[in-house]
């Protein structure tokens, strides 16, 4: 199996064996760096919308890789503006580097980025749809942290019906032996879709409204934003909006080795009193981040073979 | 049914398109382009039906439905049988089936879809042919029927 010219759209795209050879080449990277690796190659980051922390997560793997980094990071500085489409943009960049990363607020815009693309595109987020490589440092993060993915209970928190690093996640630990928790009030729960889903592969999982009633069986607990302009009636999002914000008394009630993960930038989901715990895994998270996308840039170039 | 009954006219040559949703009919028709269309169109609607209760049934006289044609029939009315007449008899059945790839014939819901904003063909995915559901092969939207508009 090689992973050289594949694009990096959707989670959808990538089996079981592809997720596990990306960790295990983010393992090995993260063990033995590779400063010379991608010497003499660019990497062109295309920030359509801007989305600082992911962008610097690659400019940072690209250069810890030995390679060179060219973009922008928001299209009112480019022909954009005067209307140039994705297509003819990515028809440009394909000429000057040897990887696209693309980040584009328009839903499909990487997959058409990438049938444009004669060298692999990495998608950075299109939209509300899909963002792999956060996938990708979430599995990382999950398996770093506990050694293991299969067996785990993950207790997804939060806005689950439009949160798309849920979805992606969701999507991905399909593949393996987990029980999921989705822990949300009824306007936000999952999408019946990725519940029917999981039906069909017959795994295990549970919708709940109290995070306090799942807390004691989870070994990993998301976390994500709720805003409150999803809500249809600010009566519920202020009844609600307590029952979703942790801090560390939530550990009273937690395995006591549960790790904590966000896809930050949070608001006030996790308050500070929890970062100092060796449960808060979500600065960790963002920094496997870096490692997990030297991974994916080594293999889709060709690098790492 | 006996011949008495019959309230559309057999044709000579071209498509018969039977088992609608009455309700799907002139959709069906629509796909078909019928402005320009220069021969007869026969359409029927609210005909009896012992399985469906109410159905409709198209005939177009000279005039065989292209496959992707035939596609967009299976789409909008899965249930409806395609034949082709030939000097009055039923010359061949079509089985009609949804494609597992559905190109260029359906719009994505998604108002943010790169298919909506940029001159980029639809693509379809087949996720379940019971009930129907599609998936946009750019945004990932999942369509049941009710969301199926035709390009």
């Amino acid at each position: 199996m090689s992973f050289k010219g594949r694009d990096i759209i959707s989670i959808r795209d990538l089996s079981k064996r592809d997720l596990l050879a990306i960790l295990d080449v983010a393992a090995k990277l993260e063990k033995n760096p590779e400063p010379e690796l991608m010497k003499g190659k660019v990497l062109a980051t295309l920030f359509f919308e801007p989305s600082t922390r992911t962008r610097l997560s690659f400019v940072s793997a690209m250069e810890r890789l030995g390679g060179q980094v060219l973009g922008f990071e928001n299209s009112d500085v480019t022909s954009v503006k005067k209307g140039e489409t994705v297509w003819d943009t990515i028809k440009m960049v394909e000429r000057y580097a040897d990887v696209i990363v693309q980040r584009h607020k328009i839903e499909g815009s990487a997959r058409l980025a990438a049938e444009a693309s004669s060298i692999p595109v990495i998608n950075a987020g299109d939209g509300a749809n899909q963002h792999p490589t956060q996938t990708l440092l979430d599995l990382y993060t999950i398996q770093k942290e506990k050694g293991k993915i299969d067996g785990l209970n993950i207790g997804f928190v939060g806005d689950l019906k439009y949160g798309r690093t849920v979805h992606s996640l969701c999507m991905a630990l399909s593949h393996f032996k987990t029980k999921q928790y989705f822990i949300a009030p009824p306007a936000l729960q999952m999408p019946q879709y990725y519940l029917d889903d999981l039906d069909e592969k017959k795994l295990p999982y549970v919708v709940e409204q109290d995070l306090l009633k799942a807390a004691p069986e989870l070994d990993i607990i998301y976390m994500t934003r709720i805003q409150k302009e999803r809500f249809p009636d600010p009566v519920e999002y202020n009844k609600l909006k307590g029952v979703y914000q942790i801090d560390k008394s939530l550990l009273e009630h937690s395995k006591p080795d549960v790790r904590i993960l966000h896809p930050l930038p949070r608001v006030n989901e996790i308050n500070m009193d929890l970062d100092e715990t060796e449960n808060a895994a979500y600065f960790r998270q963002a920094a496997n981040g870096v490692v997990v996308r030297q991974a994916i840039i080594g293999l889709v170039s060709g690098m790492i073979p | 049914m006996t011949k008495k009954e019959i309230k559309i006219p057999a044709i000579k040559e071209g498509t018969v398109i039977d088992h609608i949703r009455s309700r799907e009919t002139f959709k069906i028709m629509r796909l078909a382009n019928p402005q320009e269309f220069e021969h007869t169109i026969n359409v029927a609607l609210n005909l009896k039906s012992k399985k469906m209760g109410k159905k409709g049934v198209i005939k177009f006289s000279n005039r065989v439905l292209t496959q992707d044609e035939v596609n967009k029939v299976a789409l909008l009315a899965p249930e409806a049988t395609v034949s082709i007449i030939e000097d009055y008899k039923v010359k061949k059945k079509i089985r009609i089936k949804i494609p597992q790839i559905i190109e260029n014939i359906v719009k994505c819901s998604n108002p943010n879809c790169i298919t909506n904003k940029e001159d980029v063909k639809t693509r379809f995915d087949l996720a379940k042919e019971e009930p129907l559901q599609i998936r946009c092969a750019y945004c990932e939207r999942m369509m049941g029927r009710e969301d199926i508009h035709l390009n």
